[in-house]
């Protein structure tokens, strides 16, 4: 099952594109990554999914095939958009309520205890919270109605670095009691590098990059070897990202690690915040489309992930 | 940190049922019952200094009676005069006017649009209940407080005004209107409530193409008052076809719409007569024309024209109709705040956002 699948998705603000042909498709039981710079087209993908935008072209369905918005959508999918908006005059207790009266599901006492666990007045109101207790009230808001399928928008941007760690802490923890999907974005890799284990890169309202991180880390090498003779190798290749000096270039290629490689030349496995870097410098690059999503092999969970993830 | 475990999930639903009506009730009064209280408590006070005030006119108006039994009693211009100047600032009601604009406004135009500007659509439209179900179950039942809210008030103007509808008034110079008066018509019966019904729905449906409160209660502000200037001009007075009467004597509670004469069944002018036919036939000089109220009084000169052959007509609505019109206005106030408050579920169904 797919918790996102969009085809040829497209949405226009007056004349700019903020996301075009987007054809992506996130597998369930992932922590899934949205990394792109700023007006990459991260919240609008998001929106899109979470039914609070219609697309201008395609079309996007989640949850295995149920039309974003709909009843079954929003009844599965609990959306923590950016900032964590909530009504700063309601109590931490009211807006407890109002998730409650909002949805079929909600668990008023794991939303409780887990309030009060992080010590966050119940009486308090919303606006009178520190930003990590808002993202942590929205968060809890969240799992109270135990979606199928989490989506963070940015959730860690007005956080402190005490406060995105316990908020990681517990995202992850929801994923490992509860097996519910996650997809977030984030401006920035490496406070995702340790949890996402799929990445989708967009730039310029464009998908460039989508897969499990494995297969992506798998899938590519950094090569070095002699400046002089880069050229004439890399036209052979597909090239993601070159960089030369007086001596030496390094070329991030896409190949696995069978492939040979010509003498005077090394092969290096790449890391995941490498590998973003190399496709975000060259943002016309687009590779691999979301037919691998589907069709890719089974395979362990662990391999070398843990080594290329440091 | 966090030991606690999130719970399983129970069975997932086969047939998904959506959430309940009724649980938008404690949504919706909870986040809209501090500006329902701001609400009932400006009506009250209004209520109150209205009453204060009706008292004022009461015994103003019940003096002049007794003092003008016969005309010649010395006191009476002057209770006729006090009468006439009670509370003058309310007497044509077009103060008043403003108040479902005001309340419409301020409670309709900020209910979506400060979803919108501040953010917290993104949550409340992302719940299990549905946006398009969460605006219509907003919408809707503040719609029915404020309308019943004004509704009630309204009364409160119906008692007020009652003095200047007395018929004895026009012989007593005392200041007298018709129903129909534009300041007075639509602050009583039904018409009150549907104006600030209507107020309502324009500001929801504003609010949500403008998604910016302030801006948004301006443009409320600046369509009703646009929306109630056209009914008062050229709505009103062609909801029902005027009564033609060729009588000099129309009571001064009918709405007179316009006055013609003709000569031989041919039409002969409109309104004043010309120079010519003035100095001809009424050489004394003009009759008194100004009657109580402002009302041209043209029997001085149907005394000159008619034995000239002229007959004077008047187009009016009586005053019997107050009810009919009023039933026709609040009627299609009611239909169009409907189907305003019909686009702006739609516009959030369409996440035209």
């Amino acid at each position: 099952m797919n918790v996102i699948e969009a085809s040829g998705l497209g949405r226009r603000y007056g004349g700019t594109w903020a996301l075009r042909e987007c054809t992506v498709a996130i597998p369930a039981g992932h922590v899934a990554a949205l990394v792109g710079p700023n007006g990459a087209g991260k919240t609008t993908l998001l929106n899109l999914a979470a039914g609070l935008t219609a697309p201008s072209a395609g079309h996007v369905t989640v949850l295995g095939g149920q039309p974003a918005g709909s009843p079954m959508a929003l009844d599965g999918i609990a959306f923590v958009a950016q900032d964590t908006p909530m009504y700063k005059n309601l109590s931490a207790r009211d807006m407890l309520h109002l998730t409650r009266n909002l949805n079929r599901r909600f668990d008023q006492q794991y939303a409780e205890s887990r309030l009060g666990e992080l010590g966050i007045p119940l009486k308090r109101r919303a606006g009178k919270l520190s930003g990590g207790q808002q993202a942590q009230l929205a968060l809890t808001l969240a799992l109270a109605r135990r979606p199928r399928l989490l989506v963070l928008d940015e959730p860690m941007a007005m956080l402190d670095p005490i406060a995105r760690h316990d908020f990681m802490a517990s995202v992850m923890m929801a994923m490992a009691a509860d097996g519910v999907s996650i997809v977030l974005s984030s401006h920035v890799l490496a406070e995702l590098e340790r949890v996402a284990d799929y990445l989708i890169l967009m730039s310029r309202g464009r998908v460039q990059l989508a897969g499990e991180v494995d297969d992506l880390l798998a899938s590519h090498r950094l090569l070095t070897g002699p400046a002089a003779e880069a050229d004439r190798y890399a036209e052979r290749l597909s090239v993601v990202h070159a960089s030369r000096g007086e001596a030496q270039a390094h070329l991030l290629v896409r190949a696995t690690a069978d492939e040979p490689v010509p003498s005077g030349w090394e092969a290096h496995p790449v890391g995941l915040e490498e590998l973003a870097l190399a496709y975000l410098r060259e943002p016309t690059t687009v590779l691999p489309g979301p037919d691998r999503a589907r069709r890719r092999p089974l395979r362990s969970e662990n391999g070398e992930r843990t080594e290329a993830a440091k | 940190m966090t030991a606690l475990s999130v719970p399983a999930r129970p069975e997932e639903d086969v047939s998904l049922r959506p959430v309940p009506w009724q649980r938008m009730g404690w949504v919706t009064w909870r986040q809209h019952r501090a500006t329902l209280a701001w609400v009932v408590v400006f009506l009250g006070v209004l209520a109150v200094l209205l009453y204060l005030a009706g008292r004022q006119l009461y015994s103003a108006h019940a003096a002049a009676l007794a003092a003008c039994q016969s005309a010649s009693s010395p006191p009476c211009p002057g209770a006729i005069i006090a009468f006439n100047g009670t509370n003058g600032f309310l007497a044509n009601g077009f103060m008043l006017q403003a108040i479902p604009p005001l309340i419409g406004a301020f409670v309709g135009a900020p209910l979506l649009a400060r979803e919108l500007e501040t953010g917290t659509f993104r949550y409340a439209w992302t719940q299990g209940f549905g946006p398009w179900r969460w605006a219509l179950a907003k919408l809707v039942p503040l719609a029915v407080l404020l309308a019943t809210a004004a509704g009630v008030f309204s009364l409160m103007l119906d008692w007020y005004y009652q003095p200047y509808f007395v018929a004895a008034n026009q012989n007593l110079s005392l200041t007298e209107y018709t129903p129909f008066f534009p300041g007075l018509f639509d602050l009583r019966g039904i018409g009150f409530a549907a104006w600030t019904l209507v107020a309502f729905a324009i500001g929801a449906l504003v609010g949500t193409l403008i998604r910016r409160v302030v801006p948004a209660i301006a443009a409320a502000l600046v369509a009703y008052a646009g929306l109630a200037f056209a009914t008062s001009l050229w709505l009103r007075p062609a909801y029902m076809t005027p009564m033609v009467t060729s009588s000099v004597n129309v009571p001064g509670s009918a709405w007179v719409m316009s006055q013609w004469w003709t000569k031989g069944g041919k039409f002969a002018f409109s309104g004043w007569p010309p120079e010519r036919l003035f100095a001809q036939y009424c050489p004394q000089g003009p009759p008194v024309a100004v009657g109580p109220g402002g009302k041209p009084k043209q029997v001085g000169l149907a005394e000159c024209l008619t034995p000239h052959g002229y007959t004077q007509w008047t187009a009016y609505q009586p005053a019997s109709r107050f009810w009919a019109f009023q039933w026709i206005e609040g009627g299609w106030l009611l239909v169009l705040s409907a189907v305003l408050i019909a686009v702006t579920v739609w516009l959030v169904r369409r996440r035209a956002t």
